[in-house]
């Protein structure tokens, strides 16, 4: 096979040199950059096992001494774990609830808010920056800090952790909410607009079948996400299966084999979520199988 | 030196590719000619090995190519350059890395990823792309050369692979007229200066005649033609194309010259 010659002409020549010019500076700064990226990820690890009270090298062999002391008990006592499967159900159920609620309020909430802050949709486009800043802040202020300050005021139980992971919710989504706004196009609501249309017309018509796919994609992600957070909260007394969990992982109770019940129970319960939602992700996106 | 041996490739119930055979014995320039949906990406795909076929065989030079694995199967792509319609280059990077992706299966991971080619390699890929000239465009991205320029970086890059085949699918159907003609010549170079073996899939009959030695008509999956251009009269093409007598080759070719050539 007749091959190239390696000489080149001489138009090549300089393209050549101008390439390897630049190839080299590249790489130059690409290994600047992975110095100073080792450099300070060592620097950083030394200083923070330096504060540490116990120190990483001392104690990462002892990492595996939790699950391997939760395996053997529940492995001991392997027998009763169906039986603890279905006393933490009514608990598990608590939480989904939970989750489910707070994840559908949060999202519609999100949907009107994200609506407001999207360039070219807004109701009131001077509004932008406010309704963004609420979003930051409904953000940044963590589901713990908001239920504990509602259990304070309305007393324990499912609502206060609702309400909390609803607030955070409609934040989070809000924003990405917002960012699959930007990417519609304008088009159709232009359309909708010279027939006359409200704004809310506009939006449910014109904006809602273009995004709803994205939306329903992130809306079932935050209801994962939710789901985890509010076995959480139920550690600060919001109920459901993370009370139940507070109190079986506590050392030296020998109720590991209810807290090995628990984990499988969430991680059944994620599993089941994560099938369903790409399920109905699939059919929204490429619609119903004829 | 490429044989295909009843190559099926079924999809359900419905079969893409139906036990396709054919033989190429030197090296020649081939098109693949057929309604949309006649299965040709696939019988590409296949050889390339982007898609497994369901059944059949493919020799090339005396080796079984359907049952390569692993590292044994990317050493066969990296022998068989595949040119796209969509020209399926990367957007952001910058056409010398483009080219320079035809070393992959030659180069290590942890190598490419710091952008660690041999200089000799750059020089190569600079002088492939002088001879489709398009080297002053070196080292823009990829994303902003158009359509015609991206596709004979494509081409570079299969060079670069420095394959013993050449499949193309669909090389020019996202090009206009002037650089369809420019992508078909290079394509053809390719075959008359190295001697390799270029497959496409084309669109339109007069590419197919004007520029390939051999045609092959599919039609729902299996070949209903195979022969020199000379042979591919209208009534053949309108059995290939399921058409009746309202069917005119002119009014679908994207050749400049067609207009000329035939008077409407």
């Amino acid at each position: 096979m007749a091959e190239l010659s390696a000489e080149g002409t001489e138009r090549t020549t300089d393209i050549r040199a101008d390439y390897m010019a630049m190839t080299r500076r590249k790489r130059l700064y690409s290994g600047i950059l992975l110095i100073v990226f080792v450099a300070m990820m060592t620097s950083g690890f030394m200083l923070a096992d330096s504060r540490n009270a116990g120190g990483f090298w001392d104690g990462w062999h002892n990492i595996l001494d939790f699950p391997a002391q939760v395996w053997g008990e529940a492995w001991e006592k392997a027998a009763q774990l169906p039986g603890h499967l279905l006393t933490f159900l009514p608990a598990l159920l608590e939480t989904i609830n939970i989750a489910a609620a707070s994840t559908l309020l949060g999202a519609l909430g999100a949907i009107v808010v994200s609506l407001l802050a999207t360039r070219g949709m807004a109701r009131w486009p001077r509004l932008i920056p406010l309704f963004r800043r609420v979003m930051d802040v409904m953000r940044a202020i963590p589901e713990i800090v908001i239920a504990l300050v509602l259990i304070f005021v309305l007393g324990g139980g499912p609502v206060p952790a609702m309400i909390a992971i609803a607030f955070h919710t409609v934040g989070a989504l809000g924003k990405l909410f917002s960012e699959v706004n930007e990417n519609a196009s304008l088009k159709p609501v232009e359309g909708l607009q010279s027939v006359g249309a409200s704004w809310s017309q506009r939006m449910l018509l014109g904006v809602m079948p273009q995004v709803a796919p994205n939306y329903l994609s992130y809306a079932l992600l935050r209801f994962e996400i939710n789901i985890r957070a509010s076995a959480i909260l139920g550690f600060v007394g919001a109920g459901g299966i993370g009370y139940e969990l507070k109190n079986a992982m506590s050392w030296g109770q020998g109720k590991f084999d209810e807290a090995a019940a628990i984990f499988i129970l969430l991680f059944l319960t994620i599993v089941f979520f994560d099938q369903i939602s790409s399920h109905y992700r699939d059919r929204l996106t490429r619609g119903r199988p004829l | 030196m490429l044989e295909i041996k009843s190559l099926t490739k079924a999809f359900g119930r419905n079969k893409a590719v139906d036990t396709v055979t054919f033989t190429v014995e030197k090296p020649a320039m081939i098109g693949i000619i057929g309604r949309s949906g006649a299965g040709k990406s696939t019988l590409l795909r296949m050889l390339n090995r982007l898609t497994d076929a369901t059944e059949g065989r493919i020799l090339f030079e005396g080796r079984d190519v359907t049952a390569l694995r692993g590292a044994e199967k990317r050493a066969w792509q990296s022998d068989c350059a595949m040119i796209f319609q969509q020209f399926n280059l990367v957007p952001r990077m910058d056409v010398v890395s483009n080219v320079l992706h035809g070393t992959l299966n030659r180069r290590s991971t942890l190598a490419t990823i710091f952008n660690l080619y041999p200089e000799a390699d750059i020089h190569r890929a600079i002088d492939i792309l002088d001879r489709l000239g398009i080297a002053e465009h070196a080292p823009k991205r990829a994303e902003a050369l158009s359509g015609g320029q991206q596709q004979r970086v494509a081409i570079a890059r299969a060079l670069m692979q420095d394959p013993k085949m050449v499949l193309a699918d669909e090389p020019i159907a996202s090009l206009d007229p002037m650089n369809a003609q420019m992508v078909m010549e290079d394509l053809r170079r390719i075959h008359e200066e190295d001697g390799r073996t270029v497959i496409a899939n084309l669109h339109t009959l007069d590419t197919a005649r004007r520029y390939c030695d051999r045609v092959i008509g599919m039609l729902a999956g299996r070949i209903v033609f195979d022969g020199t251009p000379e042979q591919l009269t209208t009534g053949v093409a309108r059995d290939i194309y399921g058409a009746d007598a309202g069917f005119s080759e002119s009014a679908t070719s994207t050749e400049i010259g067609a207009l000329e050539r035939v008077p409407a």
